[in-house]
């Protein structure tokens, strides 16, 4: 790097004047973002163990509900997020070597997959709203219990399924708005120049925060879709 | 050194330039601690307020200075606003955030626009608490159990929640700054192994202020959103367990504990070495020491629950657990201690704070451990002996440390000396103020005294009236001291730049620092408190 325009100790425009350097720059915003996610392990986390609990508790109620979840809608859903990771990789590639049209086409690819994402699962939460499967006083679970007789099932303990159902889904959609306000940021300032081969750290981190999103559904999917999906007898 | 011509014409970080903009929008972090030091001071009064209502009430054995309804929201505003608007930011955000990058010879935290937008969430935060309160506050006790907050309480449990929610973020921020500027932002020579004792204590801080307060975060979000929507997680009557409430809740609460003792500590570790003039007996023991207690306090969170209905077996390891926290504790105590033995100690007023601390830490942690004992928490849960307990470590260890920080490091914040015969009587009061408020509450609680009642039997009155007693001799002691340190700003003696002869990188600086903290970057050759090589100024050698 020592030939690079932004050498150690001058001022390029995108070194901010408390840096020693571009690398300690990078590498200072690297573990912050590192660290972040950290946070967001231990705030998933607490859901996770509520989840763990009552699963345990009320396994039958869990496996229910689990089966009621649209299964087409969630896999495709994964699809398109695994796709999303695979532009937002393949952006930060572009980035490094500095293609800025490539780029600004990943970006508002991973744009896309990130909108449709958002729109399944809403057609999919309108689905549940419609079965009266919302938490609250208009709550109902009649259906479940007619359709699997071979079950014992509590409508209150099917209640707690579908608020952690609410709750985990809800935080994750939360989290992808705030990454598609994020690409949308990027894609504007890729579009605009901004990330060269030398300067290119908000496409990285950005993308960790994508990739982490990600994976947060990697763990929904099978725990709130795929309980106990064997024919019952 | 330095005369009063040549320091008022030179520029630092408070004469760079004025005006309320260059305030609000500054990303110095030197600025944006004195921002904390402004409001955190101001939460702590109002805090300060319920607690002198509460010993007010508590005056007579009737309930008659307050409705019963009233009482339960004092004691909830004073607990909400003094740990989570004053101890949990007093020292990293006033005094870490003047002194990370000082002491380890960087020119900013690694994110300075993070930092002013962590005061930002804080001051959102506490706008939405002041709101709540003049509103009509909450009435759930500080740790918002559940069913009660969820389901009877009809206060204003959704916004108080909202409020910490967001004052957690602030926290979390500030912690992730400091992780990644102690990592990343070192002068050259400034290895681990020379990183001051304060750091490692901010380090350890952090780490718990990262993986703990996500916890509280979502736990406080299940809360409303039970409220709100009608969640059914934590609500017996739907299957939900009030227990899971109990144990999230306390995963981020106990460790929070050590939020506020860790960085006190710290202080302590500073300032000990310097007015022994020796060097810190056992460094690499006190650094690591900071790490083991700030990962032993994630393992202990359920010895708050022996009486809630946790099993047995469970119980039993969590006060194994529990026991195991008092040895890196011990190591500090005795590590200072061995500091001082055979030290030339001066009796300045962070010293004499310092002191203070030692003891009520040393007799706090040793009540945890009759807590921690089973046997004795089921006769003492929920009594006075509780609060008296967490009264030691939290205002004898925390606010003490926090006292010995701000005037040890004042000369160095204000470029202004604080009259030093004032501040050691402020330092007497605290003290003979803060036993006879607290002392008196082992006894009540050993005797039965309950927590949290407006009204008590007639044979407790003695005790609680020398408890009122003390508590307004403590607001004397805490009052003092803003009085001088305003008047220091203005009037008091010019500051050297090193007047304490201290050994950390922050005093070879300027006093006040310049905005970018070194005129260059330092080369750091020496090892830290190599007090042997320092002598100690004329000023602080007089006081022996």
């Amino acid at each position: 790097m020592s030939d690079s325009p932004i050498a150690v100790g001058q001022h390029g425009p995108e070194l901010r004047h408390h840096f020693a350097s571009v690398e300690q720059q990078r590498d200072a915003a690297s573990l912050g973002m590192w660290l972040f996610l950290a946070t967001e392990i231990m705030f998933f986390g607490g859901m996770f163990c509520a989840y763990l609990i009552y699963r345990m508790n009320y396994f039958n109620e869990f496996a229910a509900g689990s089966r009621s979840l649209d299964l087409k809608w969630g896999t495709i859903n994964t699809m398109v997020l695994i796709c999303s990771s695979l532009t937002v990789a393949l952006g930060v590639r572009a980035a490094q070597m500095g293609k800025r049209k490539l780029l600004v086409v990943l970006l508002l690819l991973t744009l896309v997959f990130g909108l449709a994402f958002l729109g399944i699962k809403g057609i999919e939460w309108y689905d549940k709203y419609k079965e009266h499967h919302i938490p609250g006083q208009s709550f109902n679970a009649d259906d479940l219990v007619r359709d699997y007789p071979q079950i014992h099932i509590d409508q209150q303990h099917e209640q707690i399924y579908f608020s952690l159902y609410f709750a985990m889904t809800g935080l994750h959609a939360l989290h992808m708005i705030i990454g598609i306000g994020i690409f949308a940021f990027l894609t504007f300032y890729a579009w605009k120049g901004r990330y060269t081969p030398e300067y290119n750290t908000p496409i990285e981190i950005g993308g960790l925060y994508w990739h982490f999103v990600d994976i947060v559904w990697i763990y929904l999917f099978p725990l709130l879709y795929l309980i106990d999906r064997r024919p019952l007898r | 050194m330095a005369t009063a011509a040549i320091t008022a014409e030179r520029e630092h970080y408070l004469n760079k330039e004025y005006g309320i903009r260059s305030w609000l929008l500054t990303t110095d972090h030197k600025r944006i601690a004195l921002l904390y030091l402004a409001s955190i001071t101001f939460f702590f009064f109002i805090g300060g307020f319920f607690a002198l209502l509460i010993r007010l009430e508590l005056l007579t054995p009737a309930g008659d200075l307050v409705q019963a309804d009233t009482y339960n929201k004092l004691f909830t505003m004073h607990g909400q606003i003094m740990v989570f608007f004053f101890l949990i930011p007093s020292i990293p955000a006033v005094l870490g955030n003047f002194l990370v990058p000082l002491m380890i010879g960087a020119k900013d935290l690694a994110f300075p626009r993070i930092n002013l937008l962590s005061w930002y969430l804080y001051i959102i935060a506490g706008v939405l608490m002041f709101h709540c309160i003049v509103t009509g506050g909450v009435d759930t006790g500080w740790t918002f159990y559940t069913p009660f907050s969820t389901a009877f309480s009809n206060t204003h449990v959704i916004e108080a929640g909202l409020s910490i929610f967001v004052a957690g973020f602030s926290s979390i921020l500030t912690g992730l700054n400091f992780v990644v500027t102690i990592h990343r932002m070192r002068a050259p020579g400034m290895t681990w192994s020379r990183l001051p004792l304060f750091l490692w204590a901010m380090y350890a801080t952090s780490i718990i202020q990262l993986l703990g307060t996500p916890v509280l975060a979502v736990t406080l979000v299940l809360v409303v959103c039970e409220r709100a929507f009608h969640l059914g997680i934590f609500d017996p009557t739907r299957g939900g367990d009030p227990l899971l409430f109990q144990h999230l809740f306390w995963f981020y609460s106990h460790p929070a504990v050590y939020i506020m003792i860790l960085p006190s500590m710290g202080v302590v570790a500073e300032i000990v070495p310097c007015f022994s003039r020796k060097r810190i007996f056992g460094y690499k023991f006190v650094a690591m020491s900071s790490i083991a207690i700030a990962v032993f306090g994630f393992l202990v969170w359920a010895h708050h629950m022996f009486v809630a209905g946790i099993s047995l077996y469970s119980a039993m390891i969590f006060s194994a657990l529990s026991y195991l926290v008092a040895v890196p504790s011990a190591v500090k105590v005795f590590n200072w201690t061995a500091t001082m033995y055979k030290g030339s100690i001066s009796f300045t007023t962070p010293m004499l704070y310092a002191f203070g601390f030692v003891g009520l830490f040393t007799m706090g942690g040793l009540t945890g451990l009759f807590l921690a004992a089973l046997g004795i928490n089921v006769h003492v849960t929920d009594t006075y002996f509780v609060i008296a307990h967490f009264h030691y470590i939290m205002v004898g260890g925390a606010v003490m440390g926090y006292m010995a920080g701000i005037h040890f490091w004042w000369p160095k914040i204000s470029g202004r000396m604080y009259p030093e015969a004032w501040g050691r009587l402020a330092a007497l009061i605290v003290f003979l103020g803060f036993n006879l408020t607290f002392f008196p509450q082992f006894i009540l609680g050993y005797l039965g005294m309950p927590r949290r009642y407006w009204q008590y039997p007639p044979e407790f009155q003695v005790l609680n009236v020398l408890s009122t007693a003390g508590s307004t001799i403590l607001a004397v002691g805490y009052v003092l001291p803003m009085v001088y340190f305003l008047w220091s700003m203005r009037y008091g003696k010019i500051a050297d730049d090193n007047p304490w002869g201290a050994a950390g990188l922050e005093w070879k600086t300027a006093s006040p620092p310049p905005t970018f903290n070194f005129d260059e970057t330092p080369e750091v050759t020496w090892e830290a408190y190599n007090y042997e090589e320092i002598p100690a100024p004329a000023e602080v050698a007089l006081e022996r």
